[in-house]
C-alpha cells in the first residue's frame, strides 16, 4: 500500500443535482426522503429493449442559452437544466467576483457527452458516398469535452478544464483532480461535477452484455438482475474549506485505484474498491469508525454487487449503514459520481440515511448492513463509492463541520 | 450554504509554476517509430520519411486481450512501455495519465453503424472498447498497475491537459507518474467532422526528483501566449493535424538537448508556456 498524507478540506459552497427523481434538490429529497423511485419501462427513443429507465423529463423542450446554441444536444441540455436550478449559477457568479477568471478550473465527468447526435446522424447517409446527410456538430456534443467546454463557456471562464471519463467513476475523479490543482495553488476554486444522458450506445451496449435488468434494478437483493439506466447531471462548487463555517458541507478525502484485473469485471473480491476506499480514509485521516453511512456504487448486477460487497464487508464489517441509490435514480454512468455525491451532501444536510429502493430481500452472501428503510439519525462522515469499466475506481469522503 | 465568506480572495492573478524532471519518453507516429528515431531525425542524423504509423503487437498483454487488442491498445502499451524502460521505473508502481483528443473513431464508427442498422445488438467487446478509459484500463490489465489512472479529454488540447494534471500530480503527490497522450485515425465519415489521419502517441515518464535516467527538466505555467510551432515542417504538419502531436515542440527541445521556452496548445484563452532545461 502506498502512504497516504491528509489531505486540506474543500468545501461544497453551492451545489444542484438533476435525475429521473426530478430537477433540483429539493425534488430529489423529496423523493429520497419518501423512498420514491424513478425509473420507469423504457420507451426512449426508437429503443427496443425491456428494461426500466430513469430519464429526466422535458429535456426535449430545453432551448439553449442563445451564446451556446451549438452545444445544443440532450447532454448539455440536461447540463444547462442543472446549472440554472437551486440557485446555482447565481451563487457560482458570487463566488467568482472573488477570483481571476484563470484561477477557476472547471472538471465534468461524462461516458458518452453528446453521442446521441452521432448515433442518430448515422441514419441518414448519402447512399452513394456514405457522409453523414445531416451531420452533428462533432465538437460541442459528441467530443468527450463538449460537456467541460459548455460548462467553461456558461461562466466565462478561463481557467484549468477538462473532461474526465473513466467511465461510472467519471465524476468521482473530478474531485480528485480539482482536489490537486487547489492543493498545486494552480486554481482558487473549481467547478466539477457530472452530466450523462440516455443514448443508444449505452442502452444497447449494456444489454448485448446482458447488464440490463428487465425491472426496475434491486441492488444488492437476492434476486438482482442487473442495471437500470438512468441519467442525471449534478454540479458542485468546490472552495477551501472556511474554517468558521459550520454546518459546512466538506469533501474530505478522495481514494483512486485501478483493479487492473478486467475490462468489465470487477476483481471478484473488490481489491481495487478496497483500495480506493482506504485511500480516502487516509487521505481523510478517519478510521472506519467515522463514517456513518456508505453510499454504495451498486449497480445490481450479480458480479458488481458481490465485489463491492465483499470489499465493504472486509473492512466496514456490517457495522456501517449501506445502501445505492441507484434504484431510485438508475445507474447514471458518467454523471453517478457526482450525482451520489450530491445525494450524500443531502444526506448530511437533513440528516439521514437514505433506503435502497426497490431491493426487498438482501443477498445473504453480501454481509454489511444494507439499508431498507430511511433512518432519521445524524450524520458526520459519508463514504460514496464510483467503479467503473477498465478497472477504475474512486470513492469520496463527505463531512460536516462541527 | 449562502455564505459568501471565502478563505481565499483574489483579484490579480500568481501564475504558479509547476516543474518536474522528465525521466523517459515513448513516441510512435507516423514515420516515427520510436523516441530514439525522433532524436535522431531532431539532430540531423537522419531524415524523416513519411510513413504510416506502425503499431507493434501487444505482446504483454494475456492472450485473450491480446486478440481484442485495438490500434489505441498497441499505441498506447508501446508507446508507455518505452518511456518506462528509458525512466528505468516499474510500469507496475507508476499512477498512469492517459489523455485523448477523440478516444476510438474507429470503434464508435462501428458501433454507429450497427446501431443505425435493423440488428442493433453491439458486440460487447466493441461496447467495453467504447469507453474513454479504454487504453488506460488495457494498461492497467497489462502492466499490473493497481495506483490511480485518470482519462482526460480537452478537444485539441488534450495533450496540454495531460502534461498539467501530471505536473499537478508532481507537486502534490510528489512521486513518479506516466503520461500517454494519443489519438488514433478517424475514419468516414467521421473523417469529415475529425480529420485525424493516422495514429500518434507520445509516453513522458515524469518525477519530482533528479535520478541517474534524467533527460531534463519542465516547468509550465498558464499563459494566453499563442502556441509555438514545430521547428521542422514535416514535424509542423503532424503538429497540426494531430492533437496528441501538439507536443512536438517540446519533444524537439528535448530530443535537441536544447534548454528553451514553447507555449503549448491547451485551450481557448489558455495555453501553457514550458520551459525546458537539459
Amino acid at each position: 500500500m502506498p502512504t497516504y498524507t491528509s489531505m486540506n478540506p474543500l468545501q461544497l459552497s453551492c451545489f444542484t443535482l438533476t435525475t429521473s427523481l426530478g430537477a433540483g434538490l429539493d425534488a430529489n429529497l423529496q423523493a429520497l426522503q419518501h423512498q420514491r423511485s424513478g425509473l420507469a419501462p423504457c420507451t426512449f427513443e426508437t429503443v427496443q429493449i425491456d428494461t426500466a429507465i430513469g430519464a429526466v423529463a422535458g429535456l426535449d423542450a430545453i432551448a439553449m442559452r442563445s451564446d451556446l446554441s451549438a452545444f445544443d444536444c440532450r447532454n448539455n441540455r440536461l447540463a444547462q437544466q442543472a446549472l440554472t436550478q437551486d440557485n446555482f449559477a447565481t451563487q457560482v457568479h458570487d463566488a467568482l467576483a472573488h477570483y481571476a477568471a484563470n484561477r477557476v478550473g472547471v472538471f465534468v465527468g461524462t461516458s458518452t457527452a453528446g453521442i446521441l447526435e452521432t448515433e442518430l446522424a448515422y441514419r441518414q447517409r448519402d447512399p452513394q458516398s456514405g457522409l453523414l446527410l445531416h451531420p452533428p456538430r462533432y465538437r460541442y456534443s459528441h467530443n468527450s469535452y463538449s460537456s467541460a467546454d459548455f460548462v467553461r463557456r456558461y461562466f466565462g471562464l478561463t481557467g484549468p478544464a477538462a473532461t474526465i471519463s473513466t467511465a461510472c467513476s467519471s465524476s468521482a475523479k473530478v474531485f480528485a483532480t480539482a482536489q490537486r490543482m487547489i492543493d498545486a495553488d494552480l486554481i482558487d476554486a473549481a467547478i466539477v461535477g457530472g452530466v450523462d444522458s440516455l443514448c443508444l450506445t449505452t442502452l444497447y451496449g449494456f444489454s448485448s452484455l446482458q447488464l440490463t435488468s428487465p425491472q426496475p434494478c434491486r441492488p444488492f437483493d437476492a434476486q438482482r438482475d442487473g442495471i437500470s439506466i438512468g441519467e442525471g447531471a449534478a454540479f458542485i462548487l468546490l472552495e477551501r474549506a472556511v474554517n468558521s463555517r459550520t454546518d459546512n458541507i466538506l469533501l474530505l478525502g478522495v481514494g483512486e485505484s485501478s483493479d487492473a484485473y478486467h475490462m468489465s469485471s470487477p476483481h471478484p473480491e473488490g481489491r481495487g474498491a478496497q483500495q480506493a476506499m482506504q485511500a480516502a480514509l487516509a487521505r481523510a485521516g478517519l478510521t472506519v469508525d467515522a463514517i456513518d453511512y456508505i453510499n454504495l456504487h451498486g449497480t445490481a448486477t450479480p458480479s458488481n454487487d458481490a465485489a463491492e460487497g465483499f470489499a465493504v464487508a472486509a473492512l466496514f464489517g456490517a457495522r456501517t449503514p449501506a445502501s445505492s441509490t441507484k434504484g431510485a435514480t438508475g445507474h447514471t454512468l458518467g454523471a453517478a459520481g457526482a450525482v451520489e455525491a450530491a445525494i450524500g451532501a443531502l444526506a448530511l444536510m437533513h440528516d439521514f440515511i437514505p433506503a435502497g429502493a426497490n431491493t426487498r430481500s438482501v443477498d445473504p452472501a453480501l454481509p454489511i448492513d444494507y439499508v431498507l428503510e430511511n433512518r432519521r439519525q445524524p450524520l458526520r462522515h459519508v463514504l460514496s463509492n464510483s467503479f467503473g469499466f477498465g478497472g477504475t475506481n474512486c470513492s469520496l469522503i463527505l463531512g460536516k463541520s462541527a | 450554504m449562502n455564505d459568501t465568506t471565502r478563505a481565499t480572495a483574489r483579484t490579480t492573478v500568481p501564475t504558479t509554476l509547476l516543474g518536474a524532471w522528465i525521466e523517459g519518453v515513448g513516441l510512435l507516429g507516423p514515420g516515427l517509430a520510436s523516441w530514439q528515431q525522433l532524436s535522431q531525425i531532431v539532430r540531423g542524423i537522419e531524415p524523416y520519411c513519411a510513413a504510416r504509423t506502425l503499431l507493434p503487437a501487444p505482446t504483454l498483454l494475456p492472450p485473450a486481450e491480446r486478440r481484442r487488442a485495438v490500434a489505441l491498445v498497441k499505441l498506447t502499451l508501446a508507446t508507455g512501455l518505452e518511456a518506462v524502460a528509458h525512466a528505468g521505473r516499474d510500469a507496475a508502481t507508476l499512477p498512469s495519465i492517459f489523455t485523448s483528443s477523440s478516444g476510438d473513431g474507429q470503434n464508435i464508427h462501428a458501433i454507429c453503424e450497427t446501431l443505425a442498422s435493423s440488428e442493433r445488438e453491439i458486440s460487447p467487446t466493441r461496447f467495453h472498447n467504447s469507453v474513454h478509459n479504454a487504453a488506460a484500463g488495457y494498461w492497467s490489465i497489462a502492466t499490473g498497475a493497481t495506483a490511480p489512472s485518470t482519462a482526460l479529454c480537452a478537444y485539441d488540447g488534450s495533450f496540454g491537459a495531460g502534461l498539467l494534471e501530471a505536473l499537478v500530480w508532481i507537486a502534490t503527490e510528489k512521486t513518479p507518474v506516466l503520461l500517454l497522450a494519443y489519438d488514433v485515425d478517424y475514419p468516414a465519415p467521421l473523417h469529415a467532422l475529425r480529420p485525424i489521419a493516422d495514429a500518434f502517441c507520445t509516453a513522458l515518464v515524469l518525477a519530482p526528483e533528479r535520478s541517474t535516467n534524467t533527460l531534463g527538466y519542465i516547468d509550465a505555467q498558464l499563459t494566453q501566449a499563442a502556441p509555438t510551432s514545430a521547428t521542422l515542417p514535416e514535424l509542423e504538419q503532424l503538429r497540426a493535424n494531430i492533437p496528441a502531436a501538439r507536443c512536438l515542440p517540446l519533444l524537439e527541445l528535448l530530443a535537441a538537448r536544447r534548454a528553451g521556452s514553447v507555449v503549448l496548445d491547451y485551450l481557448d484563452d489558455c495555453e501553457l508556456a514550458v520551459n525546458i532545461q537539459c
